[in-house]
């Protein structure tokens, strides 16, 4: 394993549990926002408390692994067309 | 300004000028200024100009027909091959800067073009000097994946001019206005369009041909052929309803096939269909606000395409390398290209304070304005998804993720400085929206930065991100490309021909031996029948003769006594 203090600042193990503490801090600043403005819903759903942490969530472990479970069928070696 | 040619012929000329220039110095100058007078050129001509060109069989034809839209894309294009000349000032080879500028010089007049044979010529001219763009990398894969593109393009090509003689035919008239997909002609003008916007089903060529192309080509490539397909759709198709649908398959289409892959430049390239989705459910919604978002995006989009993919191009440049499984760790010592395509990244993610943010909301606002609840819930899905298959995922893979070792320095000079640009354009954009909002087709009062939309943008995108790098694990990349539908004419089609030429081949030698038999065996009995011994060549007695007779004779008594 490589010294920590020999790595570039940004990808010491210190920096990386830095910049999640402050990820986290920040997703619970701007979901609890929801509480102070006063959103217009359009429709029934989106007037949700923190519609959009949890919609923007939602669907990107939705496409990610609907994405996987497409790749399942479709995926090929890189080589696929050169043979 | 009066005796110049028309903007896209004058950009155009310019590119085959290049050709013949020996000294580098003053190519490259030309190469500079030449987009800038093209720009200068389509900004001295006021509105509403009408300039009638050459007389065309029965039509008098309408090079430039100046309007907020067609200069709003005209402006853009000629933009575009600055930053894109700038970017591929080094380039050695001189036939794909030359191509670049007559592709370029298309796009610039199909966008002021008033009349569909126009369109068509310039159409056609763009597809030519594409393809020359893609053979311009002199790969054995560019050169195939070109002659794919060029095929693909020119059927289009047949299928829009078949769509406009039948117009011409119907309504005696080749204004290039608003249709609607009425009668076959039209039907046929719109798929010509489509297949260039890289709706389904055609999507693949995008990404087949687009990332074969060099580190500078894909960059000039990215901006003219999808979003001159985006200007005739919406100048001649608004308020079309399918294109809602289609529009929204291109966008996840986008991010899944983007998600799957491990190409730098073939993820930009999905994410390309996936905006150009979001254009064209703008164009199918229809209303003023819809059709300002997807210009606006339009314009939007080919800056912070054109940075990811000089980003991408700077990296493949100085690394010669294209898939993330083999990149990464590129910030330590590429600190410009990593900060430049960041900033591209969250211009496509829509992030506030960057031109995605001003354009892409338009079209959100204008569906939940219609009431298109679906829509605007499958769009704000799909903003979060750009988020994650080009937002953080381009960067992520390209200049972090683990340590790939390589310490290539950051580019030379002018391709520093076309990044800086555009990346500048993207936050100046951003921030300062008022200048792009004049130039679009409809005024608008329309204002993006509310406390809300603000605080939701960074909820949806925010969230997107910490999907992103807790579901890491299952997004690790793999040596693999994922099928489409090129898969038809690239392994089905040519299987087939093999296949069933060799079946050909057995079924005619099988019938030839066949016939071959026949006809022997009728030469055998022909033989056993007429030949030396045979039944009717044989001497027969006298009295075996008359004895035959008379059995005859008797026969034919008994047959027809009464």
């Amino acid at each position: 394993m490589e010294n920590p203090e020999q790595l570039h600042w940004l990808v010491r193990p210190k920096t990386i549990r830095l910049l999640w503490i402050i990820l986290i801090t920040v997703l619970v600043i701007v979901t609890l926002l929801d509480l102070l403005i006063h959103a217009h819903p359009h429709f029934g759903l989106d007037g949700t408390f923190g519609f959009f942490s949890w919609f923007g969530f939602a669907t990107c472990v939705a496409m990610v692994f609907g994405a996987k479970g497409l790749g399942m069928v479709l995926k090929r070696k890189d080589t696929y067309y050169n043979g | 300004m009066v005796n110049l040619p028309p903007p896209g012929v004058l950009l155009a000329l310019v590119g085959l000028v290049l050709l013949f220039i020996r000294s580098p110095q003053l190519r490259k100058a030309i190469i500079l200024i030449s987009p800038l007078i093209v720009l200068a050129t389509i900004w001295s001509i006021p509105d509403n100009t009408v300039s009638l060109g050459t007389h065309f069989l029965f039509w008098d034809l309408v090079p430039v027909r100046m309007d907020p839209l067609g200069r709003l894309f005209a402006t853009i294009f000629s933009l575009m091959a600055f930053a894109g000349g700038l970017f591929a000032l080094r380039q050695k080879r001189v036939s794909e800067l030359s191509a670049a500028f007559v592709y370029a010089g298309g796009a610039i007049g199909v966008a002021l073009a008033g009349d569909l044979i126009t369109v068509f010529i310039f159409w056609e001219l763009m597809a030519i000097a594409s393809t020359v763009v893609i053979w311009s990398a002199v790969t054995p894969e560019s050169y195939k994946a070109s002659i794919r593109y060029l095929m693909l393009h020119l059927l289009g090509g047949v299928i829009l001019m078949a769509g406009i003689i039948g117009h011409v035919v119907e309504h005696g008239d080749i204004a290039f206005q608003s249709m609607s997909p009425d009668s076959w002609s039209h039907i046929l003008i719109l798929v010509g369009f489509l297949i260039n916007a890289g709706a389904p089903p055609f999507s693949s060529w995008l990404s087949d041909a687009y990332p074969e192309a060099s580190y500078t080509g894909t960059v000039f490539l990215s901006a003219f052929t999808t979003k001159t397909a985006v200007y005739v759709l919406i100048r001649g198709f608004p308020g079309t309803e399918i294109l809602i649908y289609l529009g929204l398959f291109m966008v996840f289409y986008g991010i899944v096939y983007a998600l799957l892959e491990n190409d730098m430049r073939r993820i930009l390239v999905y994410s390309i269909i996936n905006q150009v989705g979001f254009m064209v459910v703008g164009i199918g919604i229809g209303t003023e606000m819809a059709l300002n978002g997807a210009a606006a995006h339009a314009f939007a989009h080919i800056i912070y395409k054109g940075l990811l993919l000089m980003s991408a191009g700077a990296v493949l440049y100085r690394t010669n390398e294209r898939k993330c499984s083999n990149l990464g760790g590129l910030f330590q010592s590429m600190p410009l290209t990593t900060i430049c395509g960041t900033i591209g990244a969250l211009a496509i993610s829509s992030f506030p304070f960057t031109s995605g943010f001003v354009s892409k909301s338009m079209i959100a606002t204008a569906a939940a304005e219609q009431h298109l609840a679906f829509v605007w819930y499958l769009l704000a899905a799909a903003s979060a998804g750009v988020f994650l298959h080009a937002g953080i995922k381009f960067p992520w893979f390209v200049f972090f993720q683990k340590d790939s070792g390589m310490r290539p320095k950051d580019p030379p000079w002018n391709m520093s400085a076309a990044m800086v640009l555009f990346a500048a354009l993207c936050i100046g954009i951003g921030c300062y929206p008022d200048p792009l909002y004049a130039l679009l087709p409809y005024a608008t009062n329309y204002v993006p930065y509310t406390v809300p939309h603000v605080v939701n943008m960074l909820q949806l995108l925010l969230f997107a991100g910490l999907a992103f790098f807790l579901l890491l694990p299952w997004m690790k990349r793999t040596l693999t490309i994922t099928l489409d539908l090129d898969w038809l004419y690239r392994r089905l089609f040519p299987r087939v021909w093999v296949v069933g030429s060799a079946a050909f081949i057995v079924y005619q030698q099988r019938v030839s031996a066949f016939t071959e038999l026949m006809v022997y065996r009728t030469i055998m009995s022909l033989k056993r029948i007429h030949g030396g011994k045979g039944l009717l060549s044989r001497n027969v007695s006298t009295n075996s003769a008359s004895i035959g007779a008379l059995v005859l004779l008797c026969v034919w008594l008994v047959s027809f006594y009464k």
